[in-house]
């Protein structure tokens, strides 16, 4: 039922931005499918909370549109939308039992008995919830509050799209799984566009089809778990996902060689060159580095390595940058200097933070 | 469990327990002492047992019949106040600007009743409400020919006491009601107006229920003063005209001090603190309960 389509949106919290500085929220446009699972990740002041106030109707935004299936909704208010959402601390209805949480949204929009009553009964199904709907909702724990909070936007029938501002916050460690893999099947027995905000990669890609990866008031990837694992669209998506991040380095780019230091580092394929003004990197990611034997790949010099019981992370340095490789727990670590050597197809080139693609192929 | 037992450890309560003593021990049984005896000065006594608590509690006495009378009458001028006060502080504390200069504003003129001392206040309304010369008395009689004179007509003298109290006391209640809305996280406002919830919705399902806490405190602090005061009626009034407006605490001063019955007055004195004990007693008890009930607040 929703569809949300981000039109050349741009916010800033002053009153007259001038430089790009002041938005919070730089120009973007997007398309969000009906049904998606989306998660929006980044560091706290990226401006993921303002782009879901945005879509919820709490915030205007200074230009641009949001339109919910084609329909304009920029300046409609928050109870006009077809939207739900459940904020970082659970807001529940102190007074009134779980049942009565439930039926609020669809008693103040005049909607007949027998259909609350249906309605609550098929959610309270859903959540898990139908041995509490006699309880006041005031003495339950945080995660019985939050799936009341969710509750309160599924029993009403015409929400598009619910929106989670890091809902998991308060919640107990231990519970944040079971919450988290229930959100997931509640998703996929509902009709219903999800949006769920969190500075967690983990929440991110456990709950969500598509990531919406943000950095400084922008979209700086919009991709599958898998794509940006895979293929970071931006350095900073490399280094906030994966644990340890993805080894960033200064390199100068010759055709299908990345030289690092003394380093000559292969490419999977030729680069036009980048200009002397753009700032050089090239990615890799700790997975797709390995010890090399011989005289294979490059020399770095170890640090330390951290057991962590799966695989071993040895912290090394190349020409003075810290550079992380993950070896197998069985692997045998030379006292004696190390060479590693990446994958040339997972070896990525970045211009300014943005990837280049290959000059061969795309 | 060996915990060692020192009773000497008993010695460093006693700082405390000295200030008690003197604080309010010492003087209570003083009180106590001329309850139960009788005197016509020069150090004479006369052991009079419970007889003026009997005396006191029974109604078809000249002096039980006085108790109950200014009881009765303290009573209704604390359900009176409160009955307009808390609502009004509320009222008012929603009104009030969330943000900016006007906040600053609104909290200084809505204090500054709270700073007059009480019988500046009582000395104020006094000017203020004389039908000859007070400026609200004059406009009442004389403009909107109305007659209102405290110190004759029953009503004027209620309604001069009762306005008074709400003028020097509802920004109390206000600032309270003020303080627990600022306290209410937006995301409650956010998800009502998702829920889709009416302004009156909004009021009865997060506004009241949040302010449940300070307003106990503010009804408490409210029937507390209300039921204690004395200074204001009596500068405005004197517990006129008649005894229309004699309530506990000027009933109270004129038997001890006006008739120097020093035994009725102290046998007064131990039931009207006893009555203040009870109900302060009572507001504990619901307001721990209300805390035991919601032992996490989200």
């Amino acid at each position: 039922m929703a569809r949300i389509e981000l039109n050349r949106l741009a916010h800033s919290y002053k009153a007259h931005p001038s430089k790009p500085s002041d938005f919070a929220l730089k120009e973007m446009t997007h398309t969000w499918e009906h049904g998606g699972a989306y998660a929006l990740l980044g560091p706290s002041g990226c401006g993921k909370t303002t782009l879901l106030n945005i879509i919820s109707g709490l915030v205007t935004p200074s230009q641009g549109a949001v339109l919910f299936d084609g329909r304009d909704v920029t300046r409609l208010p928050t109870e006009k939308r077809n939207i739900a959402q459940v904020f970082q601390f659970p807001v529940i209805y102190d007074t009134m039992t779980v049942a009565q949480n439930l039926a609020f949204p669809l008693k103040n929009r005049g909607v007949d008995r027998a259909t609350i009553d249906r309605r609550i009964a098929e959610v309270s199904r859903m959540l898990g919830l139908e041995r509490e709907m006699n309880r006041p909702a005031r003495g339950l724990t945080a995660d019985m509050k939050q799936k009341i909070s969710l509750g309160r936007g599924l029993v009403r029938a015409d929400v598009g799209a619910i929106l989670f501002d890091e809902p998991l916050t308060v919640i107990d460690p231990h519970m944040k799984w079971l919450l988290r893999a229930q959100l997931k099947r509640v998703h996929e027995e509902s009709d219903v566009t999800m949006i769920y905000v969190t500075h967690d990669q983990t929440e991110a890609l456990t709950f969500a089809d598509k990531v919406v990866v943000m950095y400084d008031g922008e979209v700086v990837q919009l991709g599958t778990p898998q794509e940006l694992f895979e293929r970071p669209e931006h350095t900073f998506v490399g280094y906030f996902i994966g644990s340890p991040g993805m080894n960033v380095l200064p390199a100068r780019i010759e055709g299908d060689r990345a030289h690092v230091g003394a380093a000559a580092i292969p490419l999977g394929a030729g680069y036009a060159p980048l200009g002397a003004a753009v700032k050089s990197e090239i990615g890799i990611r700790p997975e797709f580095l390995r010890l090399a034997a011989g005289t294979d790949g490059f020399s770095v010099a170890l640090k330390r390595v951290e057991d962590i019981g799966r695989h071993k992370i040895l912290r090394c340095e190349l020409d003075g940058r810290p550079l992380a490789a993950i070896a197998p727990e069985a692997a045998e670590i030379p006292a004696d200097g190390i060479r590693l050597s990446a994958d040339p197809a997972h070896v990525h080139v970045y211009a300014d933070g943005h990837r280049v693609p290959a000059a061969g192929r795309a | 469990m060996d915990k060692p037992l020192y009773h000497r450890a008993w010695f460093l309560v006693l700082p405390a327990f000295l200030l008690v003593v003197f604080n309010a021990v010492v003087p209570m049984m003083t009180v106590v002492n001329y309850s139960v005896q009788d005197t016509f000065g020069n150090n004479q006594f006369f052991w009079n047992g419970i007889g003026w608590y009997q005396e006191l509690l029974d109604p078809s006495t000249e002096l039980g019949g006085r108790f109950y009378d200014s009881l009765g009458r303290n009573l209704l001028f604390s359900a009176i106040i409160l009955a307009i006060e808390v609502p009004l502080g509320v009222l008012v504390a929603l009104s009030m600007p969330r943000a900016g200069w006007r906040v600053a504003a609104c909290l200084v003129l809505m204090a500054l009743p709270l700073l007059v001392p009480w019988n500046v206040v009582g000395t104020i309304w006094q000017i203020f409400a004389r039908e000859d010369i007070g400026l609200f008395g004059y406009f009442v009689n004389h403009i909107l020919g109305i007659t209102y004179n405290y110190t004759s007509g029953v009503f004027s003298a209620w309604f001069t006491i009762v306005v008074m109290d709400v003028w020097h006391w509802t920004s109390l209640i206000a600032l309270l009601s003020y303080a627990g809305l600022k306290s209410i996280p937006d995301a409650y406002y956010q998800a009502a107006a998702i829920d889709g919830a009416s302004r009156w919705a909004v009021f009865t399902t997060i506004q009241l229920p949040k302010l449940r806490r300070v307003l106990l405190i503010g009804v408490l602090l409210r029937f507390m003063d209300s039921f204690m005061i004395y200074t204001e009626p009596f500068v405005v009034t004197g517990g006129g005209p008649g005894n229309s407006t004699t309530i506990l605490s000027i009933d109270l001063v004129k038997i001890a001090l006006g008739q120097f019955d020093l035994g009725k007055a102290a046998a007064m004195s131990i039931v009207y603190n006893l009555i203040i004990l009870a109900v302060c007693w009572v507001f504990y008890t619901v307001m721990t309960q209300v805390d035991a009930q919601r032992p996490k607040e989200g």
